[in-house]
Parts: C-alpha cells; sequence; structure tokens
C-alpha cells in the first residue's frame, strides 16, 4: 500500500515537472542563493543570526508556496503523515528543486522522518570558510519553506539540517518533526 | 453558460475580493458584500458539522431558479465562490482555473500579505482574462 501511493505521488511530480513548471537557468537559481547568503552573513556578522532570518524567509516563501502547490497539483488531504512525507519529497521536491530526495529515518511513533538529499541545487558548487561551516546552515531557507507550507495546511513542524556536506559530512539530512496537527479556529459569533 | 461573479473568501470568513463579470446584476453595497462573505462562511462550517456522514467538507454547491452558487475550499482555508447560470456545466473547472490565478498572481507577490484585500491589478486583469475566455466558450 505504501508502494502504491508512492509510485503514483513520482508520477504526478514527474508530470507536473516536465509539462506546467516554468524552468530557469540552474547557474542563476544558485548564484542568486549564493549571494543571497553572503549579503545576510555581511548584514547580521552573526551565522545563528543568518540561520533564523533565512528561516523566516523559508517561512514567508512556504506559506505562499504551498497555494501554487495545491493550484498545480490537485492532490486531496493526506490520510496521514506518512503520505504527507510522500508527498512533499515526489510531488513537492521535484516540482520546485526538480529531484526527489529520499524519505528516511523514521522514527517509532512515525512523528518524524528524515529527508536525504543527494544533491542540493542551493549549494552547488559551494565552499564554506572554516568559520562558517561549523555555525551557518547554508540550506536552510528549505527548512522555513517546509514549515511555512505546512503550517498553511495545519501541521504544525519543526524542521532542520542534522548533517550537511557543506559542513563536511557525509550527507545532507534535513530533518522534520510533526509537533501537531492546528485545528482551523472557528471564530465565535460576533454580533 | 455565464459566470456572474467570484468571491474569495480568507481562513477567518472575511471577504477578500469580489468581482462581477456580468451585466444587469443587482448592485449590493460594500457592506452588504462583507456580510454575504461572512455569513457564507458560517453557514460551510455549519454544514460540515451537520452532516450526517462524518468527515464531510462543508458546502459545495447552492442552487436557485436563477444562479448557481459553487463553494471551492482549498486545502488552505481558503474559499472560491463562483456564481454562474444554472445551466453551467463546467463551473469546477473554472474554480480550479481561479485558483490557479490566484496562486500565480497575488500568493506570488511578495508584497501582498496573506490573508488580506486583495488589490492587484494583475491579478483582476488575469481574472478578466479567464471569465472572458470561460464565458465565450
Amino acid at each position: 500500500m505504501a508502494s502504491g501511493t508512492g509510485t503514483r505521488a513520482r508520477t504526478a511530480g514527474d508530470d507536473i515537472w516536465k509539462t506546467r513548471v516554468e524552468k530557469i537557468n540552474a547557474e542563476l537559481f544558485t548564484m542568486t542563493y549564493g549571494s543571497l547568503v553572503a549579503q545576510l552573513v555581511k548584514d547580521y556578522e552573526d551565522y545563528s543570526e543568518v540561520n533564523k532570518q533565512l528561516e523566516k524567509m523559508g517561512y514567508n516563501i512556504g506559506v505562499r508556496l504551498i497555494e501554487d502547490f495545491l493550484a498545480k497539483t490537485n492532490v486531496g488531504k493526506c490520510a496521514d503523515f506518512k503520505e504527507t512525507a510522500e508527498t512533499i519529497s515526489k510531488v513537492g521536491f521535484k516540482m520546485f528543486l526538480g529531484f526527489s530526495p529520499a524519505v528516511a529515518n523514521w522514527s517509532a511513533d512515525g512523528k518524524e522522518f528524515s529527508l536525504l538529499l543527494e544533491e542540493n541545487p542551493l549549494a552547488e558548487f559551494v565552499e564554506l570558510p572554516e568559520d562558517a561551516a561549523a555555525e551557518l546552515s547554508y540550506s536552510n531557507i528549505l527548512c522555513g519553506v517546509l514549515r511555512g507550507a505546512l503550517e498553511m495546511v495545519l501541521m504544525q513542524v519543526e524542521c532542520s539540517f542534522v548533517s550537511d556536506v557543506l559542513r563536511g559530512d557525509d550527507t545532507t539530512e534535513l530533518r522534520v518533526k510533526l509537533v501537531k496537527f492546528l485545528e482551523e479556529e472557528v471564530p465565535m459569533g460576533d454580533d | 453558460m455565464t459566470i456572474y461573479s467570484v468571491f474569495i473568501i480568507n481562513k477567518a470568513g472575511g471577504l477578500i475580493y469580489n468581482k462581477e463579470f456580468a451585466e444587469g446584476l443587482a448592485k449590493l453595497s460594500t457592506n452588504e458584500y462583507l456580510v454575504l462573505a461572512g455569513t457564507f462562511h458560517g453557514v460551510h462550517a455549519i454544514t460540515s458539522r451537520i452532516s450526517p456522514v462524518p468527515n464531510s467538507t462543508g458546502i459545495e454547491m447552492l442552487q436557485a431558479d436563477t444562479f448557481k452558487l459553487h463553494c471551492f475550499q482549498t486545502a488552505t482555508g481558503t474559499k472560491f465562490l463562483l456564481a454562474a447560470d444554472p445551466n453551467h456545466q463546467n463551473v469546477d473547472a473554472a474554480l480550479r482555473r481561479v485558483y490557479e490565478v490566484y496562486a500565480d498572481y497575488v500568493m506570488k507577490n511578495p508584497f501582498y500579505t496573506p490573508e488580506m484585500p486583495i488589490r492587484a491589478e494583475l491579478f483582476d486583469m488575469g481574472l478578466q482574462r479567464l471569465i472572458k475566455q470561460l464565458n465565450s466558450v
């Protein structure tokens, strides 16, 4: 059953990537992001602050991106968090970044999973200076995007990078943790 | 097969956009439009709760002699209402295309604050084009 939804999601993602997505030059994208991070580093001079800003920017992108995602893909509500993970990887990432990270390392209660990014278009050609490698989470914008997008569909999550090839690790792993499902606010009668 | 008007309601039930696309429709004041949107939002919430079938969505279509009103609620809680003539066949497909135009010209505008009234010329134009295209079919 899990493989059924997986393959359906994958073909949907591939389809949309091929036909309904406008493409731009990858180098332009990488350089734009790189110059953004470099400018933030220069402005804030504090890597943890830069991480925070990247996450905030990502959040802003995520709350808007989700509407584009829903409008183009027409996916219905996911049955459970596992389906959410598959959809994020095979449709979401595929649509917006052109590749599909592997979903792995599920926690026992099914509330946490990891995305293993074999390639990262944001960080192509990037090498971090020594002091940055310790603290800077270069692709932190992705954490914000996931948090923002999932919050709009009523899931509160925490995302962070547990390892990053830019910081000298072997793999780039993004951990997503479901905090809780959000209730839709039903406004009380106001007149 | 004509589309009469489009309404967009945010998560809290506030009207963030409304536009007429046909001549000769009854004119309502701004306040009346706001009340209309709020009322519909309330009715939508009620219908999803009183449904005999568990886990039901809210009201999707309302039909009268002279028009029918379709509602599409996105997974993010925004509602798109389309009022069309009673014989219109493809209102749901039309609603999806309106959603696409919204995702493009409203959400992708970095200066638009989500949940606020929509004041985007590009959105007006895009929607105008879409409705003209749909009405001429």
